[in-house]
């Protein structure tokens, strides 16, 4: 019997090094049942990792990770990787097969299902993403928000119940930015599953997310909600959350200095 | 100096074993690949219709020089009613198999230890696995087993080409009575070369697309990163599989003749 008053997902000191690189350094998380859980920090600071170990990806070198009130280990990985869909940043989509292919592919590899119904199946996750008129193009011909849309139809296709999402607003102009949280929003009180994001995106993290984390120097240094980080006066979190006011103060204290001279 | 020497062969000798458990792996993947019929279907015809200008082309000039050539030295001796023989048994037990082997490496190899290098690259393998799905059935099971099957297939067609081709270069063109050139090559060929044939097709094709499907595999690992450490996957693949397929030709070669 798994308690429901756990967190659907438990990461407890976890640590990971590649060589002499300490990544984590015992990063610990819980993701609530149904939540929007954002892992913020700076570029390097193993974010991804994190994800990646979850994934199955990496294997952490220690700690512990609890899904569903069961130890994630060889036994009850098969079970997690059909419970759990991975978003990465490049998107992975397969760019031999078309879009309707992509979105089929872990049920056709993955289920019993007939030709027939993975069909419906998938045109009905691309519906649902607006992209069923598009589900036959390849992903190199649609846009790059149709390709995110695309990641992600395929990535609830099999009805997870925990979607990880690395940086999937990494590299995007702010509108696009804000249109991928808004549909990560959109989709997660959609199909009610719970999801971790892992982002340096500090305004979209903060409107969006039910809970909030700071990864940093591989620990997670703060854990809480939105409104919790935006008042935390933790010397990290307080830089963290004031680098876009310190960049305006340092450009302004530049622009007067080359006034002077 | 020991070390020296000892270091690079260590390491081969590891790279074999790494390269000889991943093609057990992607063996054993046969029961658990879903839908394995429908992909075998698509290598074949990728590998089968990749290759077949380049076979059909080589074997022709393969053919016709070896008519050429064979016609010149036969008729030194006034043997020149033997190069049937001469033709179809270099092209049964020798040429035939290595050439078509070569050319499917070229042809299919390098672009598949290239496809998979660039899956691996944009993290393509990396889902699939995040998906449960076994990324070795997935991509490489269904190569394997076609080269099983394409490989024999083509060397047969590359054979049969050349044999046209000597048939040219020794009928049509220089005047040898074309019943001498065909009953020479029906009294030559014997069942046991057919074998020979067939063995070293299957030997070639198999270890070839695993070499690279394996440096497309793990293209991550070598040296470099993103398109260069593709390109170098793609390099050694080729390389190596020429390098295999010759040496493995030795080896049927001489396990076969002195059987």
């Amino acid at each position: 019997m798994t308690d429901s008053s756990e967190p659907l997902l438990r990461i407890e000191s976890l640590h990971k090094r590649f060589d002499d690189n300490i990544v984590l350094a015992g990063a610990s998380l819980d993701v609530p049942r149904g939540s929007l859980v954002t892992v913020l920090g700076r570029s390097g600071t193993g974010k991804s990792v994190l994800l990646k170990c979850l994934a199955g990806i990496v294997t952490p070198d220690a700690g512990r990770i609890r899904f569903d009130g069961k130890d994630l280990d060889a036994s009850t990985r098969a079970d997690f990787r059909r419970r759990c869909s991975f978003l990465f940043q490049s998107n992975a989509l397969f760019d031999s097969l078309t879009a309707l292919e992509n979105v089929a592919l872990p049920l056709e590899q993955t289920t019993n299902l007939s030709d027939a119904e993975i069909r419906v199946q998938s045109l009905e996750a691309l519906k649902q993403l607006e992209l069923d008129a598009h589900h036959d193009r390849y992903p190199s011909q649609l846009s790059g928000g149709m390709q995110k849309r695309l990641a992600l139809a395929r990535a609830i296709v099999t009805k997870p119940e925990l979607v990880l999402f690395d940086e999937p607003t990494a590299g995007l102009d702010p509108l696009r930015r804000n249109a991928v949280f808004t549909m990560i929003l959109k989709y997660q009180r959609q199909f009610r599953f719970t999801a971790v994001v892992v982002t340096h995106d500090l305004d979209e993290a903060l409107i969006a997310s039910d809970r909030v984390a700071l990864l940093d120097s591989g620990k997670m240094l703060f854990e809480g909600a939105p409104t919790a980080f935006t008042t935390s006066t933790d010397p990290v979190v307080s830089s963290f959350r004031d680098s876009a006011a310190a960049l305006r103060e340092s450009v302004a204290a530049l622009r007067q200095t080359s006034a002077a001279s | 100096m020991l070390a020296t020497l000892g270091r690079p062969f260590l390491r081969l000798l590891g790279g074999m074993g790494r390269m000889a458990c991943f093609t057990v792996r992607s063996f054993a993947a046969v029961p658990k690949t879903r839908r394995l019929p429908r992909r075998l279907l698509r290598a074949i015809f990728e590998q089968g219709t990749r290759c077949l200008p380049v076979i059909l082309i080589v074997g022709i000039f393969t053919g016709l020089v070896l008519g050429l050539q064979g016609h010149y030295v036969l008729n030194r001796f006034g043997s020149e009613s033997l190069l049937g023989a001469l033709v179809s048994l270099s092209l049964v037990r020798e040429l035939g198999p290595v050439l078509a082997a070569l050319m499917l490496v070229g042809q299919a190899g390098s672009a598949l230890a290239a496809e998979i290098g660039i899956q691996r690259n944009s993290e393509q393998i990396a889902a699939l696995e995040t998906m449960g799905v076994s990324s070795e059935g997935y991509l490489v099971t269904p190569r394997l087993l076609a080269a099983l099957i394409v490989f024999p297939m083509q060397t047969a067609l590359f054979v049969l080409i050349g044999l046209y081709g000597g048939y040219l270069s020794g009928s049509a063109m220089l005047g040898l009575e074309p019943g001498v050139y065909w009953s020479a090559v029906e009294k030559a060929v014997e069942a046991r070369d057919l074998t020979e044939c067939f063995v070293k097709a299957g030997t070639f094709g198999l270890i070839t697309i695993a070499m690279c499907s394996y440096q497309g595999f793990y293209a991550h690992l070598g040296h470099g990163t993103g398109a260069r450490a593709v390109s170098a996957a793609t390099t050694r693949a080729v390389v190596l599989s020429c390098v295999l397929v010759l040496a493995l030709d030795d080896v049927i070669t001489s396990f076969l003749l002195h059987r």
